[in-house]
């Protein structure tokens, strides 16, 4: 892998042209998919920011009597089994979504970034170690591996995070390793160190805004893979605790009664399809816009 | 790698095996028994001991042998882990290789699209939305549980599970293919082959596909985790008996040597068809026989 | 046109683009050339010169971007170019038949030598066996020692020479009128360039096939070929007998290619002659003789007017496109 060309094309460069913002609106405009994703992204960004002005009802009020009611006027997305207000429900499920993504994509990011640098600049038995360890966490099954830690430290928002995080490090560090590595023997590297330049320095201004980039591309495509684990272990009654809404539980509740209402179900698999369609979409765009050499047809 | 996985989790064990238990009393008996007040290195020595020997521990609640547990349930799981290999691959190969043979037709865009969507699609909501239409709505198809005996009952009963796991693979294997089917017919063989006259149905059947397949044999090799994971779900969902619907129910109910010994089957399985991908992939290219 | 039967190939006033990105490529620009029964022609030129296009264009197997825009290819009377696929593939393979630069990749990695070599045979109605048994005898006959068993084998398990080898046995399995060999030997080194040039040598007087060799290697050429055609960015600058070209270089190009030519040197230098200057952008094609620019010996009338063929010293065949041997010319 060519670190010194990736330097000239990855992310930071736009920024020092004029009229830069510019150019990268006609790139998305290129890539309607991208567009498409970025509108669904923008609409979970800001449902759940807003989440507490916009929902129409308190979305653990029980209403006796409009248990599993159809869509309607008073109830766009119908009740639950409690007579909750789906709608409200899903609402607030995209600020957990959103919840979980952020904070386990920091933890991710920053830990990832911690071993990767480790794995790269440190000797090579650590490499080697974390290597393993990389691989074998990544090419486990993810659930599998996740309930295990679940059984760990019983289901709840944090258990969540913390699964969430653990299976997402690998990805990154192995990136930010693979950088560092290569960074490792670069000349203009060897020359600084040669003239006395600290660790730090090194990793601070040459290897950090080179990954950044991919970093960053990645992470956005990780989302999706996030909401669905978030979701998923909520499903199996794994993850958030109730009466807190996550989509993964308006889809375990439905799923009980899917016989008499079919739609509990169809709007609690709504806004997970919807949001991995649209942070997928967001991803793959983002991706030939800045770094096309990433770009494997998978 | 994977005895650094296997490794690894097993060092909970120490730790699960100290989780909140009824009374004091009980947890010190459970713990002698369990010989928890050894020091970790033994406990592991024990457990792998144990494992060498077939035994992964006794179910603390029913008291049977977790290798019976475990063991009755691998083969729903293989089922359907296979029957869901099958759906993606009689469904993916051909629509790959027809995007790659009739490039920016309507198919194939259909097909692009179709295959990124539906990737990111979690299949737990593939799998209730299926069961949502073909079961519920349409009953079309039996939702729950895997049928009395007989092999075309429980085919019909495998059909939708089946269909939720496996369909997001249609897309990836379809993309897969397609790369690589455009990467064979773009090579010099293949313009050689053209050169001969070879009419262009046997160039594509006889020699590009062939040769273009191989990369999925690996992929799915890989994608077991993936799979592992969907049938998780499917059997969750479909209320099918398996390893899956095991490790939810194990978890659910803190019964943590079931919980080790469905991993370290799952782990098994990992290994197994990675090695069955390397062994499929050297009968199927001469060139990979020669580091075996 | 009673040369058709004498010519096996017969190229004429061809033109082609191919569309890119950037715009239309002129790639050839009215290219004519001759292949008589049983004769080896040489394409020599730089590469982007154009010539194995032609090759390529010989077989109607150029990419979907390449668009004729004038001329006719004749293959034995026949204009390749006006054939549908159908006409093409009965073409293909039985009077023409073609080898490639890579032998490492020329081969489908996944069937046997004898598969392969079987196919080819397809449209013939004679058993398996019988198959294997020619295509056996043909692999003896290009030097593939124990060709019986080497059948079941793989292409990896052979070397580059080898493969080439194959190669040219299945090329001449078919019998073709016309062996059309693009660059065969640039990928192999020195010495297996010459036994492949020998073995092609040995095969073509046996056979009787004709040959139109592209090559960019002058020495191969002069060793294999009887006549040469020059080409140079899409045109066709020089062409006649191997005595011709090599003894009587008439058009700057040629020259300038000979001087160049590391194996005629003779005297020690330290430095190896080039040409100054650049192939031309064949995007947008400047008026005047393509050559001009890198000429030693170009005047004005070379900026405004293409030359036309003139003859050259030596055969009647030998003709060259440069005003310098336009007897009307006031040539420096």
């Amino acid at each position: 892998m060519s670190a010194t060309e990736t330097t000239m094309t990855d992310g930071v460069a736009p920024g020092e042209e004029p009229g830069a913002l510019k150019q990268f609106w006609r790139n998305l405009r290129g890539e309607p998919l991208g567009l498409i994703g970025l509108v669904l992204v923008l609409l979970l960004v800001l449902s759940a920011i807003f989440a507490p002005w916009i929902v129409p009802y308190n979305p653990n009020e029980i209403l006796v009597g409009e248990r599993l009611a159809a869509p309607s006027a008073a109830h766009w997305m119908g009740t639950d089994q409690l007579g909750r207000d789906v709608l409200s429900r899903v609402i607030m499920g995209g600020r957990v979504a959103l919840l979980v993504a952020l904070a386990s994509l920091g933890a991710a990011l920053s830990i990832g970034l911690l071993l990767g640098l480790l794995a790269g600049f440190g000797p090579r038995w650590l490499d080697n170690g974390l290597l393993l360890i990389f691989d074998a966490v990544r090419s486990f099954p993810v659930i599998i591996f996740a309930l295990a830690l679940v059984a760990l430290l019983g289901p709840s928002l944090y258990s969540v995070i913390f699964v969430v995080a653990v299976t997402s490090i690998p990805i990154y560090a192995r990136i930010v390793r693979t950088q560092t590595l290569a960074m490792r023997n670069n000349e203009f590297i060897l020359a600084e160190r040669a003239m006395g330049a600290g660790m730090a320095r090194i990793l601070g201004v040459h290897v950090l805004p080179n990954v950044l980039g991919p970093l960053l591309i990645l992470a956005s495509m990780d989302v999706p893979l996030i909401i669905t684990l978030e979701a998923g272990l909520s499903f199996l009654g794994m993850g958030v605790r109730p009466p807190t809404p996550s989509w993964g539980t308006i889809l375990n509740d439905g799923y009980s009664y899917i016989r008499n209402s079919p739609w509990p179900v169809i709007f609690g698999g709504l806004p997970i399809v919807l949001a991995t369609l649209g942070f997928t979409f967001m991803g793959e765009a983002l991706r030939d816009i800045f770094d096309p050499k990433l770009k494997r047809d998978l | 790698m994977l005895h650094v996985m296997i490794r690894a989790v097993p060092g909970d064990p120490a730790s699960i095996m100290l989780g909140p238990r009824a009374s004091a009393e009980q947890r010190e008996e459970l713990r002698h028994r369990m010989r928890l007040d050894e020091p970790a290195h033994v406990q592991l020595g024990v457990y792998f001991g144990n494992l060498a020997r077939g035994d992964m521990g006794t179910d603390v609640v029913s008291g049977r042998q977790v290798t019976t547990i475990v063991g009755e349930q691998v083969p729903h799981t293989l089922t359907l882990i296979f029957a869901s290999i099958a759906w993606a691959v009689i469904l993916g190969i051909p629509l790959g290789c027809y995007s790659a043979v009739r490039r920016n037709t309507l198919i194939d865009r259909i097909t692009g699209v179709l295959s990124v969507s539906v990737i990111a699609i979690p299949s737990f909501v593939m799998a209730l939305y299926s069961l949502l239409i073909f079961a519920v709505a349409l009953k079309w198809l039996p939702a729950t549980g895997i049928g009395d005996e007989g092999f075309l009952e429980r085919a019909r009963y495998l059909i939708l599970p089946a269909f939720a796991v496996g369909v997001s693979w249609v897309g990836y294997i379809a993309r897969v293919v397609r790369a690589s089917m455009l990467e064979v017919l773009g090579e010099t063989h293949v313009r050689m082959n053209r050169a001969f006259g070879l009419p262009e149905w046997r160039i594509v059947f006889r020699y590009a596909l062939p040769l273009a397949i191989l990369p999925t044999v690996t992929l799915l090799g890989v994608g077991m985790a993936y799979l592992l994971s969907a049938a998780v779900f499917a059997e969750v969902v479909f209320a099918r008996p398996g390893v899956g619907a095991l490790i939810v129910e194990a978890v659910g109910s803190r019964n943590y040597p079931v919980v080790m010994g469905c991993v370290v089957v799952t782990t098994g399985l990992f290994v197994v068809a990675t090695a069955l991908a390397d062994i499929i992939n050297a009968l199927l290219d001469p060139r990979a026989r020669e580091g075996l | 046109m009673d040369s058709d039967t004498e010519n096996v190939l017969e190229v004429r006033d061809l033109s082609l683009d191919f569309g890119s990105p950037r715009g239309r490529l002129h790639a050839l620009r009215h290219v004519s050339l001759k292949v008589p029964r049983g004769r080896v022609v040489g394409v020599v030129g730089e590469s982007g010169s154009g010539k194995s296009t032609v090759a390529l264009a010989c077989m109607g197997l150029l990419a979907a971007n390449a668009q004729v825009v004038g001329g006719e290819i004749l293959l034995e009377g026949r204009d390749i170019l006006r054939m549908n696929q159908d006409e093409l593939q009965a073409v293909r393979g039985r009077r023409a038949s073609m080898i490639f630069q890579d032998p490492m990749t020329a081969l489908n990695p996944v069937r046997s030598i004898g598969t392969q070599m079987v196919d080819i045979q397809y449209r013939d109605r004679i058993t398996d066996s019988e198959k294997r048994k020619r295509a056996a005898e043909m692999l003896g006959r290009v030097g593939i020692p124990d060709p019986r068993s080497r059948l079941k084998a793989f292409p990896h398990q052979f070397s580059g020479g080898m493969r080439q080898r194959i190669c040219i046995a299945m090329a001449l399995l078919v019998e073709p009128a016309l062996l059309l060999a693009d660059e065969p030997t640039t990928a192999l080194d020195a010495t297996l360039e010459v036994q492949i040039i020998k073995l092609l040598e040995r095969l073509q007087s046996e056979i009787g096939c004709s040959i139109l060799f592209v090559s960019h290697h002058l020495g191969t050429v002069a060793e294999l070929c009887d006549d040469v055609v020059v080409m140079y960015a899409g045109e066709v600058v020089e062409q006649g007998t191997v005595r011709d070209i090599f003894g009587n270089p008439g058009h700057p190009y040629t020259r300038a290619l000979l001087e160049c030519d590391p194996g005629r040197i003779k005297e020690k230098t330290r430095q190896l002659p080039t040409i100054p200057g650049d192939v031309p952008d064949v995007l947008n094609v400047p008026p005047g003789c393509i050559f001009r620019d890198r000429c030693p010996r170009a005047f004005e009338r070379c900026a405004s007017e293409s030359p036309v063929a003139h003859g050259a010293a030596g055969t009647a065949e030998h003709l060259a496109r440069c005003h310098l041997l336009d007897g009307n010319s006031e040539g420096a």
